[in-house]
């Protein structure tokens, strides 16, 4: 059978439709399938059934208006789009922060980092089969919730960080339980590891599987985890700090190709959970440095930005998260356009993905972890 | 590189097709774009390889659209933004052989502001139906009563 010339038996072409409504899209993303037998062939994403015209709504809002819409694009970490977007609008004011604001915001970005990773890596695991560990993962994501509804009163669309300061003064305790936290979860993540990170069943099913070479990776745009998984160093927080992530010392993990080749699918989900690990680091730096203040000081009266542009990059969950914002000194942006990082993440899936079995694919598209919300914004 | 010594690096090649303005940004004309681009990307000095963000804009005169460029270098850690303008009728070289991220962004500031990119090898709506009708980020653009039957909500008593 070996030597039989395969362009004899081939097969005629099928097309198949997965999605919109699909568990293993990931929300309403729908996949037009070129498939050869099982091959896949070529791979069309159809997108759009999410559109919620953020960025029409932005040029009738003031710039304090937007925060909630901001919340709404990435719903998996709200905190890390308020954030991005507060930076944007702070740098064209001009607005120094309080320490205290600025240590806030790291403190409830990584506990972010942390929530939205977990969820990516449980739902990975639940797309190759491994159902326990989706459980356990969003057992913890739970306590990072309650922790979050503490803080604002909301689980999870927060509108927290706001141009200029934060909403609320942290609640008492709230480090206290932060800390407790960090303690019972450190032991746990080991324990994820054991049943997922090294499982065979797991590894067989996505190592050497959806390889993003640093050049192409580089090329299309794609960053955050899924870039890092490819070995390319790039983090914001480490290139170029914003807010006070300098003060901080942490390591950047970048996929090694462990199990099989650097850039595969495995390296992407094993990226992310050292990315966890990081995060603990710094939370717990920041929490033993946390200066007393006001938060609220800073707080502009009025959100008047002067003539001009700005773009701003921000490292989300996700990867890099851009504001483009033009003035032209009215108190409703001009133009607001936002670089979605998941949206350059998927631009990517059909280079990489062709050329695999429709169960491989699946693989793919989880270990680039797709949020729709921001994608179709 | 900052910006004011890569003005003198690119004058030397594009003395009077590019233009910096507010020390922050390139004004360039689209007729030189697909050599400008293939210069920032090749060349050993500059090296932008990463293009983070294509965004349309509407100039306000209802007649000229723009759209701003965003690279960085992952080698020399390094930014560049240019824009261009075209009117109506002119189309922008596309930038999909040379990065892979002008792809979507293209279509979408088409699909958003109707900027129109030639030598694009999937160029259609990315985001809203194939059939809609108009470019809904153009500053004169007016909401259609009725989509396919449906009456769209204008007014805010529907939800107020």
């Amino acid at each position: 059978m070996k030597n039989l010339d395969k362009s004899i038996i081939k097969a005629e072409e099928m097309v198949l439709n997965m999605g919109p409504q699909h568990p293993s899209t990931h929300g309403v993303l729908r996949l037009k399938i070129h498939t050869d037998g099982e091959v896949v062939s070529k791979i069309e994403p159809i997108m759009g059934y999410l559109h919620r015209c953020f960025e029409k709504h932005c040029e009738n809002l003031s710039y304090e208006q937007v925060v909630p819409f901001t919340d709404r694009c990435d719903y998996l970490a709200s905190m890390h789009m308020n954030h991005a977007y507060s930076i944007a609008v702070e740098k064209m004011l001009d607005i120094e922060l309080p320490e205290r604001v600025e240590y806030i915001r790291v403190i409830v970005a990584e506990l972010q980092r942390i929530a939205s990773h977990l969820v990516a890596c449980g739902v990975f695991g639940l797309d190759v089969g491994a159902i326990t560990p989706f459980t356990w993962a969003l057992r913890d994501r739970e306590r990072i919730l309650d922790l979050f509804e503490m803080l604002c009163g909301a689980r999870l669309l927060y509108n927290y960080i706001w141009p200029g300061g934060v909403s609320h003064d942290l609640p008492p305790n709230f480090i206290q339980y932060t800390t407790e936290f960090l303690d019972y979860f450190e032991p746990k993540l080991k324990e994820f590891d054991q049943v997922l990170t090294g499982n065979m069943i797991f590894v067989e099913r996505t190592a050497d599987v959806g390889i993003i070479t640093p050049k192409v990776g580089v090329n299309f745009g794609v960053s955050g985890p899924s870039l890092r998984g490819s070995g390319v160093n790039y983090d914001l927080r480490k290139d170029e700090p914003y807010s006070i992530y300098d003060k901080f010392d942490f390591d950047v993990p970048v996929g090694k190709g462990i199990m099989g080749t650097v850039g595969d699918s495995w390296d992407r989900y094993w990226v992310r959970m050292r990315e966890i690990e990081e995060s603990i680091k710094i939370l717990r730096q920041a929490i033993a440095q946390i200066p007393n203040g006001d938060v609220h000081e800073s707080r502009p009266k009025k959100v008047r930005p002067p003539k001009g542009h700005v773009y701003s990059r921000y490292e989300s969950a996700r990867g890099d998260v851009g504001f483009y914002i033009m003035s032209n000194g009215k108190n409703i942006p001009y133009r607001l356009k936002m670089r979605s990082p998941a949206f350059c993440n998927l631009s990517v899936f059909s280079e990489i993905a062709e050329g695999w079995m429709i169960s491989d694919v699946i693989t793919i598209l989880g270990s680039l972890d797709i949020v729709l919300g921001e994608i179709d914004r | 590189m900052d910006i004011n010594t890569l003005n003198d690096y690119l004058s030397k090649d594009f003395n009077d097709s590019i233009e910096l303005i507010d020390e922050s940004y390139f004004k360039i004309n689209h007729e030189i774009l697909i050599d400008f681009a293939k210069f920032i990307k090749e060349d050993k000095k500059l090296m932008f390889d990463y293009l983070m963000c294509i965004s349309s804009y509407d100039v306000g005169d209802k007649k000229h659209y723009g759209v701003t460029y965003n690279l960085k270098s992952t080698h020399l850690n390094h930014y560049l933004e240019f824009r261009i303008e075209v009117n109506d009728e002119e189309e922008i070289p596309s930038l999909t052989k040379l990065w892979g991220s002008a792809d979507w962004h293209e279509r979408e500031a088409y699909d958003m502001m109707g900027v129109k990119f030639s030598d694009h090898p999937n160029f259609k709506r990315i985001l809203l139906p194939e059939d809609w009708d108009g470019y809904p980020l153009r500053k004169d653009f007016e909401t259609p009563d009725y989509y396919r039957g449906m009456p769209v909500p204008k007014d805010k008593t529907y939800w107020e």
